[in-house]
């Protein structure tokens, strides 16, 4: 059973909880205290002392009732006949030989055949679950894999045996030889099961993962409609990432000053010795963020992902303050906050995007209306391609902008080839700016958050 | 066999934690167990109100321990939870050991000579009796073990988490001075949290974790019934019902058992039989507690009362 609860430790890591080595080693201490009868009991049991989220003791509960759907091979005795009916509720696949059976001759078959005839369900699925653990299928990684996999689970069984048994059969008794074909049809069916539940426990976190990666690195301006909403889903784990990383305010003590006001209030009591001693603090803000976003065709794409990235860092980032502009500007904030992303993003889109951008006027309206919201704590970010077909590209402005705030990022969504080729004025603008980065994937939008973040720490 | 004997201990634990007046769910009466028998925290997360500190209370009333809480508040640190110098008294005695110092030192030539004698002495002030020990320490020093509520851990500071582990998994705290004290009697911990913040890896792998919602129906007329002796079924079946469905708004906060409990004393004062839109009207106030959820929930109450009436008769 032991060998069991470490497949159900990988099974859960698959579904996303965290397993430490420690927690498990406090759940196999947990379990042998309450033992395995009682189902229930054990489900909470497991759910105890690895989950440590809400969210955690969801995926845990249905991957424990994915788990233990089916009979598992039993070593121990103990517990071993209440047990076996009451995990029988939901067999694997039904017996597709139903016709009456017993009292046919079937000696000189092989155990297998047997087994398929004399159709003992428990018989079967423990044989199918103890070759499946021969034929390692916690291994599984991919939905490719699946056909290798069944083919050594039945080999394991004893496939080879069971076809000379068929053969010998189809001449000798015909009748039995059917008989034997539907049921190894079934078997098959139970085997197919049988992978397809271990695909799903053991090898979700290795597709995840790897869908992730190809995710993270693909352009976000050409991903396409369908990958829209798995796009949404990362740039949310992200987000969340970002938040766990950034959201505890750290106190640095600065030794060295000597915060005399509370240390002489602390000691009143000693009539003013100074026994303890208080320290002045740094004090540090919270990130303060203004952001720009370009809507028009090329880049709202990266824009949308951005924008929703940057509002969902509510606990690390106090104060976001977002302007859309293509041929002008406005501010987008209270849409962002008050819908959720996709109807925010079609009522920014309607009010200003797909024009042809020009970068001068929008600029030009920045400072008009909105240039008293920089403070010299504000990180202002620009995300765009800085193409402002050839429009005046008022770099003035943005000197101003630079030099009212504590730090100018410009993203550009194109490669730093192209830059300054065509209508990009992205050299006059980068003067001006602290950083210039490219910003195309999901990878380097976190990356440039994380830093932008980080650097009020 | 061992499986046997762990659904009757768990069930004793309910019957036992029942016989506070604590009503458990059956995960809860395993936490409490399992903490138990593997010797570790619970770390209790859920909304306010719905009994993580009472939990705390019945278990030390049902094992007829003390119970040592420590209020977590944002500033809280070592001085006021571990232990602290008891700095004014030292004070005290040197200025009254002042003559015996004198005394001591008095054959002393030199400086150094005065020093070797002074350090035969040993740390005369730096001893467990100026130590004033806080709740943690104080839990540690209980010979017949306790039960330490470290309550709202989600309001202290991060650092402060640091400080508990070494608490939490070996049940002993280091003081400098004067080196590692082990507990007597492993103390059973109970932490409560409102999920303020997320609390640190390190802390939640120590612990059990036990999620307490809002109970399911008849679970709360139990919890009802143990604790307003004097209501009659059906107006606890209704209004247990009733809040069932004021569960189901979106409100800024949501009653929880607490407030149930409140409002069936409320109506019990007010010596009503069965629910009618008017008394509840005019006590919505005592289950909900923000205006705007007032407002909110007050056009659903016809309806609310009738499908608890009507649920009553079927359930």
């Amino acid at each position: 059973m032991r060998e069991n609860l470490h497949r159900f430790f990988r099974a859960a890591r698959g579904a996303g909880v965290h397993v430490s080595p420690a927690e498990s080693i406090d759940a196999m201490r947990a379990v042998a205290q309450v033992g395995f009868s009682d189902r229930d009991i054990l489900r909470d049991a497991l759910l105890l002392t690895l989950a440590k989220s809400q969210d955690e003791k969801l995926a845990l509960g249905d991957c424990f009732d994915l788990f233990f759907s089916q009979p598992e091979p039993r070593q121990e005795q103990e517990a071993n006949d209440n047990d076996a009916s009451s995990k029988d509720g939901q067999p694997p696949s039904p017996d597709a030989a139903n016709d009456a059976g017993g009292g046919q001759p079937t000696e000189g078959l092989g155990p297998l055949a047997q087994m398929l005839l004399s159709q003992d369900r428990n018989a079967i699925a423990t044989a199918i679950a103890s070759a499946a653990g021969a034929a390692s299928l916690s291994n599984i990684r991919y939905a490719t894999q699946r056909g290798i996999f069944s083919g050594r689970i039945l080999d394991a069984m004893g496939l080879q045996r069971l076809r000379d048994d068929l053969d010998d059969l189809t001449a000798a008794n015909p009748s039995l030889a059917e008989r034997l074909r539907t049921a190894l049809e079934g078997l098959r069916e139970a085997v197919r099961d049988t992978v397809s539940q271990g695909l799903a426990l053991y090898a979700r976190e290795e597709a995840e993962n790897l869908r992730n990666e190809i995710l993270r690195n693909a352009p976000l301006a050409r991903i396409e409609p369908r990958q829209v909403e798995e796009m949404r889903a990362l740039i949310r784990k992200i987000a969340r990432r970002l938040r766990e990383r950034y959201s505890k305010p750290r106190k640095r003590q600065r030794r060295g000053h000597l915060d005399v006001r509370r240390t002489l209030r602390r000691n009143a009591a000693w009539g003013g010795v100074p026994f303890l001693t208080a320290w002045k603090r740094k004090h540090r803000d919270r990130p303060k963020i203004v952001a720009l976003c370009d809507v028009s065709g090329s880049v709202a794409r990266v824009s949308d992902f951005f924008l929703l990235l940057i509002h969902s860092l509510h606990e690390v980032v106090d104060d976001v303050r977002s302007f859309a502009f293509s041929s002008h500007l406005i501010e987008v904030s209270n849409i962002l906050e008050s819908n959720s992303p996709e109807v925010a993003m079609a009522e920014i889109m309607s009010k200003v995007g797909f024009g042809s951008s020009d970068y001068g006027s929008s600029l030009d309206d920045f400072e008009h209306e909105f240039m008293s919201t920089l403070t010299p704590q504000t990180t202002v970010i620009v995300l765009g391609d800085a193409r402002s077909n050839n429009l005046d590209p008022r770099a003035d402005i943005l000197r101003r902008i630079s030099e009212r705030s504590k730090r100018l990022v410009w993203l550009n969504p194109e490669g730093r080839m192209v830059w300054g080729f065509g209508d990009s004025e992205m050299p006059r603008y980068a003067t001006f700016c602290s950083v210039v980065r490219q910003c195309a994937t999901a990878q380097q939008l976190e990356r440039a958050v994380s830093d932008i973040v980080a650097s009020y720490q | 066999m061992a499986d046997q004997k762990a659904s009757t201990s768990i069930e004793a634990v309910e019957s036992g934690l029942a016989a506070q007046g604590y009503i458990a769910s059956r995960q809860i009466a395993t936490a409490v167990y399992l903490s138990q028998q593997i010797e570790k925290p619970i770390l209790v997360e859920g909304p306010a109100g719905v009994g993580k500190t009472e939990l705390a209370k019945a278990i030390a009333a049902w094992r007829g321990m003390k119970m040592i809480r420590l209020q977590c508040y944002e500033g809280l640190d070592e001085a006021k939870a571990l232990y602290e110098w008891k700095y004014a008294k030292q004070l005290l005695y040197t200025q009254i050991l002042k003559d015996k110092l004198g005394e001591v030192l008095g054959g002393a030539q030199t400086l150094h000579a005065a020093l070797d004698q002074l350090h035969d002495f040993g740390d005369v002030f730096f001893s467990k009796e100026f130590v004033e020990p806080r709740p943690l320490l104080q839990a540690l020093e209980q010979p017949g073990g306790c039960v330490l509520l470290i309550d709202e851990i989600d309001k202290s500071d991060a650092e402060f988490e640091s400080l508990l582990l070494e608490i939490l998994s070996d049940f002993q705290v280091t003081i400098p001075e004067l080196g590692t004290v082990s507990a007597i009697t492993p103390p059973t911990v109970i932490l409560t949290s409102n999920s303020e913040r997320d609390l640190g890896d390190a802390l939640k792998r120590r612990c059990l974790h036990l999620h307490i919602g809002f109970p399911e129906q008849r679970l709360e007329e139990r919890i009802v019934e143990s604790r307003v002796p004097g209501i009659s079924q059906t107006l606890r079946r209704q209004m247990v019902g009733f809040i069932h469905e004021i569960r189901t708004l979106d409100l800024k906060k949501l009653p929880s058992v607490s407030e149930t409990i409140d409002w069936a004393r409320v109506l019990v004062l007010l010596q009503a039989g069965e629910l009618d839109s008017e008394i509840v009207k005019d006590t919505l106030n005592v289950l909900l507690k923000y205006e705007a959820d007032i407002e909110a929930a007050a056009p659903h109450v016809t309806t609310f009362i009738a499908k608890a009436a009507r649920s009553n008769v079927f359930g």
